[in-house]
């Protein structure tokens, strides 16, 4: 290659790679605030700052969501398989919510650690299948309940 | 293999070979696409958990590939212009930047459409979205660059710089979901892994993915073909072709 074209490679080359490493540095220094949410571990570790609007994200808890007969006050617990938080909704729950699917609520803790959301959306995960399929899934999972835990929480 | 390189360098010789390809890209990105489409909406099986509203995945994900495909081949272009100053690469980069353009905002659009079914917003500022948005801006300020500067030469060169420092956003667009806690899913395709979808849904998904990407080639070439025609005005060779073509 011609000595002034390998130079400039060069050149090119430590451009990309001084770009790489301070772009790589500032986004890990904002690595909280680039993070939509936190964990329920995070929040239960204390975390999370209280009175302050954060979003909480997790999987749904099974057999958790408790709604009011005569509003649309919902509760349930989001969790991480380690560590769960109550969340506190009132409003109109997207299609997509069930228990133990993905949500991220946006909210504030009070003070006795519940999680009061003036938002939830549903996060859903990047598998796709046919309902038959998803049925017969369900099917075996259910006589294995520990290897279909583990899927869960692998997947949300 | 150098002899190649050199060829590509001379336009007449680009302009001859794009004509003689432009009319299979569009017959055969066509007809992928069109299947791949009319596969997906009307044939494949719905979802279990979003029914049919997941279907739009087969237009969100072909444009959201090609969005980022197109920046790494505009950033390639930029290395060479830099490098080996030559001028097809800078005419790839000022003809594509538009096309990259459209295609990026059809995928942040055709995302907005499936996350208000299934997330419940149009719009929310995690990593993926957000890098996405940059992604954008980037094509509009590769745009906005080039016609600003007059000189075609010191416009090559600021608008490759500004390429190149532009890619570094493809790593963290790609890996957004995985380095941060998003709203956005992880992805479906994994180079290493299976899909985690089955084959009546992956192979429909692939076929638009590929007719998007001949497509996508076809248009570069249109466009390329009327850059080198804009700028070799005053040389013999495009002389003689327009002659050839008025009679």
């Amino acid at each position: 290659m011609h000595p002034i074209r390998k130079k400039r490679l060069t050149i090119v080359l430590f451009l990309l790679a001084g770009i790489g490493v301070a772009v790589g540095l500032t986004t890990y220094a904002l690595r909280q605030n680039i993070n939509l949410f936190y964990d329920p571990s995070q929040i239960a570790a204390g975390e999370a700052p209280h009175d302050v609007r954060i979003r909480a994200g997790g999987m749904v808890e099974k057999g958790s969501v408790v709604r009011d007969p005569d509003t649309l006050k919902v509760r349930f617990r989001v969790t991480d398989f380690q560590s769960s938080v109550p969340v506190e909704y009132t409003g109109i729950l997207p299609d997509l919510f069930a228990e133990g699917q993905g949500v991220v609520a946006m909210g504030k803790l009070d003070a006795g650690g519940n999680f009061v959301a003036d938002q939830v959306l549903a996060k859903h995960d990047e598998n796709y299948m046919p309902p038959e399929v998803a049925e017969s899934l369900k099917k075996t999972a259910d006589g294995q309940p520990v290897a279909n835990g583990a899927a869960q929480s692998a997947s949300y | 293999m150098w002899q190649f390189f050199h060829k590509l360098g001379s336009p007449k010789w680009f302009y001859g070979i794009a004509t003689r390809l432009m009319p299979w890209l569009l017959v055969i990105g066509t007809a992928l696409l069109m299947a791949g489409i009319v596969w997906g909406l009307a044939f494949a099986p719905k979802d279990y958990l979003q029914g049919d509203s997941y279907r739009i995945i087969f237009i969100h994900v072909p444009t959201a590939f090609l969005a980022q495909s197109a920046y790494i081949m505009m950033a390639v272009a930029a290395v060479v212009t830099l490098v080996w100053r030559m001028k097809l690469a800078d005419v790839f980069v000022k003809a594509v930047a538009p096309v990259g353009l459209v295609i990026t905002f059809l995928s942040l659009f055709t995302g907005a459409v499936w996350g208000k079914p299934t997330w419940g917003t149009w719009w929310i500022w995690d990593a993926r979205l957000t890098s996405m948005l940059i992604l954008l801006f980037l094509y509009g300020g590769v745009i906005a660059l080039d016609r600003a500067i007059n000189d075609e030469k010191s416009a090559a060169r600021a608008v490759a710089v500004l390429v190149l420092v532009g890619v570094v956003n493809i790593p963290i667009i790609k890996y957004s979901v995985e380095w941060w806690n998003t709203l956005h899913q992880p992805a479906t395709f994994k180079l290493t892994e299976k899909p985690s979808m089955p084959a009546e849904m992956w192979v429909p998904l692939l076929l638009a993915v590929l007719g998007m990407y001949l497509i996508f080639g076809w248009l570069a070439c249109v466009r390329m073909q009327t850059e080198i025609l804009a700028r070799e005005q005053k040389t013999r060779w495009v002389k003689d072709l327009v002659m050839a073509g008025r009679h």
